[in-house]
């Protein structure tokens, strides 16, 4: 039961075939009050861009009502954002007449977070993924089926015993492995993941996370994979992207951001990650912040995190923070990153600093 | 009975008229330091078996554990691996198809067997419960306030002011900003860490001597997992109640635990305090969950190492050991014999014929 690094064969995702580019973009709710009177705007993502390379996973961190769900629904056009670009493979998805946009979505594929609601109870597993074969016309009814069973076998599921089965006589974990498979059978660039594996047992989210490491190494695909968890997302990820409120806040590559986060929420978001590490004193030197996200409804002026922001100045009360780059393809809006990364004298408290005891040792090295 | 309402009733209690009841009411009181070293809560031999239409189900098979005022005990497993069933057993909140035989003593109390009415006085004031999923604790159609006062003037027996008073000192101890307003909220009006801060305050309501929370933070954000938890650990150092923290999160019980019993398919498998075990594991199965879990100090990209399989079918008492099917290091006599746990080292208990680590005899 060893770690196997195998990040190290895949091709660096730097180079400039974007796949995926996000501009300004901006999803908006309108809220109705009695009689369907307007009783406000929700502004659900604001003004997000960012780039995604073929071949490379972003991950999308942050808490409930951050906005990530919604910037992943936006990319897919379901519904379509208020405004801005989601320029895919060259095409702004925005503009694109419905006939089209149905063309390009097949290289933009969805894994949702729960297995059993997301797919037909009365299906069987090969009807489920059949189904975008059927809708996109793809093969004979022989190739389909040729092609599922083969679609079933690379996500683990042994195609004659599973392939029948409707989703209640499958574990969540197996569920999760023909969502997949759904997903790929229409050979995407890009799948874009939302909490994929939140619902499902530590040893089942493994084999799962697994599985889209595997898929990543054999199909190059992309991944835009949203969670909550940010060991999880450091996992599979090789760039990270913080929301806070419809904004991001900090993107950058996983290992720095990891090592060295740039905004106070980030650093936040870190310490509050339990551990299999004895706290010894570990408690008391965390950061954490208090207080609840503030209503989307009416965002705080500024900077949004300022009103849980233990650096919060008076400037950031009056000016909205804007994106710039500290350090390599490194971005943050904070108006006074942590540009010495963790304050001394929690430095010398942090596990990965120190070095954690005997399972540290058993995995690769940190840095 | 004098101890009964310390504090809080300035009304006689009404409970406790039958001798039953009056000794576990004698036990209520408030949380307070005491030296006796007798454990509050000591399950033993606890069995649960569901009798259900397609035969029985094993769900929990022997467990035992004890703990003491102020202690915090994490009991974690996957799914099915009768966590909650055992919780419920503590709480008598088992449904009548299931059949519970052992022992669940309360401060010397056997509790198995007890009726319905013996059980509702023991429940809240001496044992109470935090679930998982806020929405489906609280009553949609209730103010918070109403449902905190019910449950004091219930247990309490104290009238609609002093439990008003009562209900908003306990908004307060949770921390909900604003607790007179909130008072006066519904549950939708609240965020989800607000909703699970209210369930702990009626949980917390009758000052009950162990509080069991049920994966009380698998629901919430990581930012409001940690205020939640670190509102726990607070409120228990206050109060002196015992926490049993049952979660599928081996890190939150590392971070928060004092001792640690792992389950696997309704028995324990390892049983080990806080600190040591993580450095030190001995039962493959812990180790497998461990191994399993993303990391923040791992490099992106990497495989985590997987057992496969499934836990067991627990309609069938398996013949050996339950771990064996899935286990990296399996031996003949796994198959043939279930290990029994057992302490082999001061503190550190396991149920495995060939341990993993410093345990493993060469």
């Amino acid at each position: 039961m060893t770690a196997t690094v195998n990040g190290a064969g895949v091709p660096s995702p730097a180079g400039d075939d974007v796949l995926l580019e996000v501009r300004h973009l901006v999803q908006e709710f309108v809220l109705r009050d009695y009689g369907g009177a307007k009783g406000g705007v929700l502004q659900a993502v604001s003004d997000v861009s960012f780039k995604l390379h073929a071949g490379e996973t972003l991950g999308i961190v942050g808490e409930t009502g951050s906005g990530k769900s919604t910037l992943a629904r936006s990319v897919i056009q379901a519904p379509r954002p208020k405004h801005g670009e989601v320029i895919f493979d060259g095409q702004d998805l925005v503009r694109l007449p419905y006939r089209a946009l149905k063309s390009v979505r097949r290289n933009l594929q969805m894994v949702f977070q729960d297995p059993f609601s997301s797919l037909d109870p009365r299906w069987t597993a090969s009807r489920i993924v059949e189904e975008p074969l059927i809708a996109y016309g793809v093969g004979t009814r022989s190739e389909r089926h040729e092609k599922v069973g083969s679609l079933l076998e690379r996500v683990g599921l042994d195609a004659a015993r599973y392939g029948s089965a409707r989703p209640r006589e499958l574990s969540g974990g197996q569920c999760q492995r023909v969502a997949v498979a759904r997903a790929l059978a229409l050979e995407p660039k890009l799948i874009l993941c939302d909490e994929p594996v939140s619902s499902l047992d530590v040893l089942v989210q493994a084999q799962v996370l697994n599985l889209f490491e595997k898929l990543r190494t054999d199909l190059g695909l992309s991944y835009l994979f949203i969670a909550h968890d940010l060991a999880l997302v450091k996992q599979v990820s090789d760039r990270v992207a913080v929301m806070y409120l419809g904004k991001l806040c900090e993107i950058g590559p996983v290992r720095d951001i990891y090592r060295q986060p740039l905004h106070p929420y980030t650093l936040a978001l870190l310490d509050s990650i339990p551990t299999p590490v004895p706290p010894a004193g570990k408690r008391d030197a965390r950061s954490v912040i208090s207080g609840e996200l503030p209503s989307p409804l009416d965002p705080p002026s500024g900077c949004r995190f300022r009103t849980r922001c233990p650096r919060a100045q008076e400037l950031c009360a009056g000016e909205v923070p804007e994106l710039r780059a500290l350090g390599d393809g490194h971005l943050v809006a904070c108006h006074f990153p942590l540009s010495s990364g963790r304050p001394p004298a929690a430095a010398s408290e942090q596990p990965d600093a120190a070095g954690t005891p005997v399972v540290a040792s058993k995995v690769a090295e940190t840095s | 009975m004098a101890g009964l309402l310390r504090d809080r009733g300035r009304r006689p209690a009404a409970a406790g008229t039958t001798a039953d009841s009056a000794a576990l009411a004698s036990a209520v009181g408030l949380p307070e330091a005491r030296t006796d070293s007798s454990p509050l809560l000591d399950v033993s031999d606890l069995h649960v078996t569901f009798h259900g239409r397609r035969g029985r189900v094993y769900a929990v098979q022997g467990i035992s554990f004890s703990i003491g005022r102020g202690q915090t005990l994490a009991i974690i497993g996957e799914s099915g691996s009768g966590k909650t069933v055992s919780a419920l057993a503590v709480m008598g909140l088992l449904p009548d198809s299931a059949h519970v035989s052992g022992s669940i003593r309360f401060k010397g109390e056997q509790l198995v067997g007890r009726s319905e009415h013996d059980l509702r006085a023991y429940r809240g004031r001496n044992v109470a419960m935090v679930f998982q999923n806020p929405e489906r604790s609280l009553n949609p159609t209730m103010r918070v306030g109403t449902q905190i006062t019910e449950v004091v003037r219930c247990h309490l027996l104290l009238d609609r002011e002093q439990a008003h008073e009562r209900a908003v000192e306990l908004l307060r101890m949770v921390r909900v900003p604003a607790p007179e307003r909130r008072f006066h909220e519904y549950p939708h009006q609240l965020s989800g860490g607000m909703r699970q801060r209210v369930v702990i305050a009626i949980a917390l309501a009758c000052g009950p001597d162990v509080l069991i929370a049920d994966e009380a933070t698998t629901a919430l954000d990581v930012t409001t997992q940690a205020q939640i938890m670190d509102l726990l650990l607070d409120l228990q150092s206050q109060t002196g109640t015992a926490l049993v923290m049952i979660s599928h999160d081996l890190g939150l019980a590392a971070s928060y635990a004092e001792d640690i019993i792992v389950m696997y398919a309704g028995q324990v498998v390892e049983r080990a305090p806080a600190g040591e075990l993580f450095g030190d594991v001995r039962m493959p199965y812990t180790q497998a969950l461990l191994d399993a879990m993303p990391r923040i100090e791992l490099e992106p990209h990497v495989l985590l190492p997987v057992v496969g399989g499934r836990p067991p079918d627990l309609s069938a008492i398996p013949l050996g050991c339950p771990f064996a099917p899935r286990c990296p290091g399996v031996q003949q006599d796994c198959r043939e014999q279930p290990p029994r746990l057992a302490e082999h080292e001061p503190g550190r208990w396991w149920a495995c014929w060939h341990p993993c680590g410093r345990g493993a005899p060469r």
